[in-house]
């Protein structure tokens, strides 16, 4: 099997690099391990029982999967070897950041559809993810042996539901796709990029298939009645069906990689390695981005990421271009489920796995010679829920320090900081859930018992009003800066939040700023944008400062202090928009360093807030429960006791889906409660549903615990608080 | 009552005037600052010796952000003396200490002492031939400021001496060497490349001034890179176009090599 891995490995007209996504327990985990099963990785009794992917034992006991873990197999399809790299992505909302990170590395995704509950807000999500990527789909209903045997329709009524499906989808297609494959991405049935099938009961059928093998459909559903599984998967096999569709219908590094490129890399597409990228050269200058970091017990950090030129080698020279550091190539490898094979290298086009990149974070970008780094991978959700954890005993905080540093580095979208009045570390993640899950592996993998807070609500600040120009001085006074904040439209956020301005400081800035004016600002304000960050933008409207460009990188800075803590709770802020309008600074550099700069901004930007209508936002989840008719009661009354708001009611059979919005504050130990208000009967998920205004009433209340927990003085400050008082 | 700015001057307590020792001894308290300069050649109890009165010295947090609360609201009813490295004025945070005793309606008044800007005069370079002088910092994350690279360069371009004061980290008990600027300045010109501070420049350095064994080279930066100038305060100079006299006293108190006699490009 290696062998042949190996010489496919350097054909990249014969690989497949794809994921399969889907909403929580449509089935994708069952899908991959019996494609694995068919294609010889596992054995075929064990399949759907084992969840190899699931390799994490907390994911086997959980039942779900949580991180993306990556294997390679080896495919055939009219007569030819396929290489196929599969990536599994966990479908649950708290985990968005993996599945965002897995996107990067693929170039194909099978989108899974659980036949019964069809298109659920999970994978309108999970599609985005894809699209936004340049991650092309392909269909999979799932679950068909539920129509057959437990609804009883007709073939006819079957039909319908896979067109409503296919529609559905196509829909979502059409909405998030890039431009240039809104149509050509589309799923048919016809062409075979719609397969369907039981991933469980290993079989599935597309019409391609069905023309060449005569299978019809009327004999699976025959075979399906008669309880006969193992004709059933010897005459539509499910790994053949859908790897047949993967080859056919997902794209090859080459071709993929020609259109990938240009919208993932920000570089210059003409220079040698632009074109080697373009082209997927092997012989290349190397480069490749981690996707996923991993803590092997034995080799210790283990990078996976996409290679997009040259060949990984062991003993390679690397940059790591945004830690700005230089590492070497140790192991360079593949995955065969949970075991990594070692091999001399890797060329473009594959999915690799190194040690050696100590300083790497997920969405790194490794190069031979430095680059301009690939696009910042881009997050859904921004963490909501935050712990308070303590050794429980003191002679492990050493190991608790390092232990929460790996976890970091694992996930980015968790975040360590240390309360500096309590000394505790807090940990914020994107629900309850993946904070959970963390703090288990802090447990079962490191050995180390903490005492946990009750979970703490991340809010977010912002303001309603423009301000006046509000002056900041440094402490020397020799700094003046002038600034004026302002809240931001909805549109201009929402464009952050899909990534379509990018966060960070523009490269391109007519680009950013032409986009800026599209949505409505005035265009010769948005030209001078610098800088975006956690859905703030920082704008220079100054003009012909001397010596503004020698501290931009320290307002820079400051600017991310204002916005990390803000005036009211030193919590987050949000949608605030910060203009630089006045400047003066010193002429000689030793009276404007960081210690004079970055309070001068800090205090200008927060004053300016002050006097801006500053108000609370609070996060709000999405809750989508199915329940049958008779405990609909029960459950409005469990929403609407959490400040909730029903949105929507739709009833199919005796099972009601009731989908609900409410706060993050108030659905903390909802899973015990709508257990025992449904006898258990309930199924429900949640996901992120943005940020909405907390009631000023609520507001006060609140802004005063926060302030008391950070050991600050627990009455909200006031304008005369935070201005300069000189 | 008032406010007393009064210098301290460069090196040891005895550089005071005899004018800013005896407002020192009639005053109610006495506040003194050493995060602008150093005073190297002493220590604070010989200071509250010479005056006989003990001193609160100031961190930078104190002066700049607490400067009203701290010392201004004593001076209400009180007289207070204030005192600074070198001449209260050149160092130049001081000026905006006066506006706010001015804004809280306090006399304030100013008693001068000799300041590196006199004493630089000791290299025999002439005082009005000096262009706008410009501090070497210490770099920090996301900041490494090149400004004064672009001060020399102008002051050359015209002919002008530059004087590079090198940075103080009090707090952290760092003083900058002659040696770490000319570092500093060789990475500006790698990164910004237009031959202004090279291996081939000609510098002069003074350490210790104000004191009676200052120290005084002048050469080449390849060469001086590696000489050792004793003990800090050091301060640099990158000279512009020198007059014969400028040559003759480098040479005969600055160990300057000779052939800068005949260098008509210097």
């Amino acid at each position: 099997m290696i062998a042949k891995i190996k010489e496919l490995m350097t054909q990249p007209e014969r690989i497949r690099n794809m994921g399969i996504a889907a909403h929580i327990d449509h089935g994708k985990t069952t899908l991959s391990d019996n494609l694995l099963a068919g294609a010889g990785m596992i054995s075929e009794e064990l399949a759907g029982k084992q969840l190899v992917l699931d390799f994490d034992e907390q994911e086997q006991a959980r039942g779900i999967t949580i991180n993306a873990a990556n294997v390679s197999m080896v495919h055939t399809y009219e007569g030819k070897e396929y290489l196929i790299n599969l990536i599994d992505t966990p479908g649950h909302v708290d985990f968005g950041g993996d599945v965002t990170r897995a996107m990067r590395a693929i170039d194909g995704a099978i989108i899974v559809v659980d036949a019964v509950e069809g298109v659920m807000p999970q994978t309108e999500t999970v599609l985005r993810q894809a699209l936004r990527e340049y991650v092309k789909p392909v269909l999979f209903i799932n679950k068909v042996d539920r129509l057959i045997r437990e609804l009883k329709l007709t073939p006819q009524q079957m039909q319908e539901r896979f067109v409503k499906i296919i529609t559905d989808v196509n829909r979502l297609i059409k909405r998030y796709a890039p431009e240039e494959f809104k149509k050509q991405w589309l799923v048919n049935v016809n062409d075979g990029s719609v397969a369907f099938g039981s991933a469980y009961y290993n079989w599935a059928l597309s019409v391609p298939f069905m023309k060449k093998t005569g299978v019809s459909f009327k004999e699976i559903i025959d075979l399906t009645n008669a309880g006969d599984l193992k004709t059933l998967r010897k005459k539509a096999p499910l790994h053949v069906v859908v790897l047949d569709m993967v080859v056919r219908h997902l794209p090859n590094p080459l071709e993929a990689q020609k259109y990938r490129i240009p919208h993932l890399w920000r570089g210059d597409i003409n220079s040698d390695v632009g074109q080697a990228m373009l082209n997927c050269d092997p012989k290349g200058k190397m480069v490749m981005v981690v996707t996923k970091i991993i803590i092997d017990k034995h080799a210790g950090e283990v990078s996976t990421g996409r290679v997009w030129s040259g060949t990984v080698k062991t003993g390679q020279e690397v940059y790591l271009i945004s830690a700005k550091r230089k590492a070497r190539i140790q192991q360079v490898g593949i995955y065969m489920g949970p075991e990594r094979v070692n091999m001399e290298a890797v060329p473009a086009g594959n999915i690799v796995a190194v040690t050696g990149l100590r300083d790497a974070m997920a969405g790194e970008t490794v190069a031979q010679e430095p680059i301009e780094p690939f696009e910042a991978l881009h997050y859904t959700s921004e963490p909501v829920v935050t712990v308070a954890i303590e050794a429980k005993n003191i002679k492990d905080l050493p190991r608790l320090i390092e232990a929460l540093r790996q976890l970091a580095k694992e996930d980015p979208t968790l975040q360590v900081k240390i309360d500096q009045e309590t000394g505790q570390h807090l940990l914020s993640g994107m629900g309850e859930l993946h904070l959970e899950v963390k703090l288990y592996k802090l447990k079962e993998d490191w050995g180390i018992d903490v005492d946990v807070s009750e979970p703490i609500v991340v809010y977010r600040e912002s303001i309603t009003k423009v301000s006046p120009i509000v002056e900041g001085k440094s402490p020397n006074k020799h700094n003046r800066f002038y600034v004026v904040v302002e809240p931001m439209p909805d549109n201009i956020y929402q464009a952050i939040r899909d990534g379509e301005i990018p966060e960070g400081r523009p490269k391109d800035k007519k680009a950013v700023a032409k986009k800026l004016a599209e949505l409505g600002m005035d265009y010769e304000i948005a030209k001078g944008i610098v800088d975006v960050y956690r859905g703030n933008i920082f704008l220079d409207n100054t003009k012909g400062i001397q010596y503004l460009n020698e501290v931009m990188d320290l307002l820079v800075d400051g600017f991310h202090q204002a916005m990390d803590e803000g005036p009211l709770a030193k919590e987050p802020v949000m949608k605030v928009i910060v203009r630089l309008v006045d400047a003066q600074i010193h002429e000689d550099n030793v009276h404007r360093g960081p210690a004079q700069i970055y309070p001068a901004i800090r205090t200008a930007i927060h004053c300016a807030m002050m006097k801006a209508g500053p108000v609370l936002y609070e996060p709000y989840q999405k809750v989508i429960i199915n329940v049958p008719y008779e405990y609909m009661g029960p459950v409005s009354r469990e929403i609407s006791q959490r400040r909730g708001q029903l949105l929507d009611m739709r009833q199919e059979g005796e099972v009601m889906t009731i989908i609900a919005k409410a706060p993050v504050a108030e659905m903390f130990g909802f899973a015990g409660a709508i257990r025992s208000a449904t006898s258990g009967r309930a199924l429900w998920s949640t996901e992120h549903a943005g940020f909405e205004r907390v009631p000023q009433e609520l507001a006060i209340q609140i802004i005063r615990q926060i302030r008391q927990r950070k050991g600050l003085d627990p009455n909200p400050p006031t304008e005369k608080d935070i201005c300069p008082q000189f | 009552m008032a406010i007393y700015f009064i210098g301290l001057g460069l090196y040891d307590e005895k550089d005071i005037t005899l004018k800013g020792l005896e407002i020192a001894r009639k005053c109610d308290l006495v506040f003194a600052e050493f995060y602008t300069s150093l005073l190297a050649g002493t220590r604070i109890e010989k200071i509250e010796e010479l005056i006989g009165k003990p001193i609160r010295v100031l961190n930078r947090e104190e002066v700049e952000l607490h400067f009203e609360r701290i010392v201004l609201s004593e001076a209400k009813n009180k007289d207070v003396a204030f005192l600074t490295a070198g001449d209260p004025m050149v160092a130049t945070t001081h000026a905006d200490l006066r506006i706010r005793a001015k804004q809280m309606g306090i006399e304030s008044y100013v008693i001068h002492a000799p300041s590196i800007y006199s004493a630089v005069s000791i290299t025999g370079l002439q005082i009005y031939k000096f262009g706008k002088s410009a501090t070497v910092a210490y770099p920090e994350k996301n900041w490494f400021p090149t400004s004064h690279y672009d001060v020399i360069k102008e002051n050359k371009e015209r002919g002008l001496h530059t004087l590079l004061f090198l940075d103080i980290k009090a707090d952290q008990g760092r003083y900058m060497t002659a040696n770490e600027a000319m570092e500093i300045l060789l990475q500006v010109e790698e990164m910004k490349k237009q031959n202004v501070f090279t291996p081939e420049t000609f510098v002069v350095v003074l350490a210790r001034a104000g004191s009676l064994n200052p120290t005084l080279k002048a050469g080449y930066v390849k060469d001086m890179i590696k000489e050792d100038f004793g003990k800090q305060p050091h301060i640099m100079v990158v000279p512009g176009r020198l007059h014969i006299v400028e040559k003759e006293y480098l040479v005969a108190f600055a160990d300057a090599p000779e052939e800068i006699l005949r260098r008509r490009d210097l």
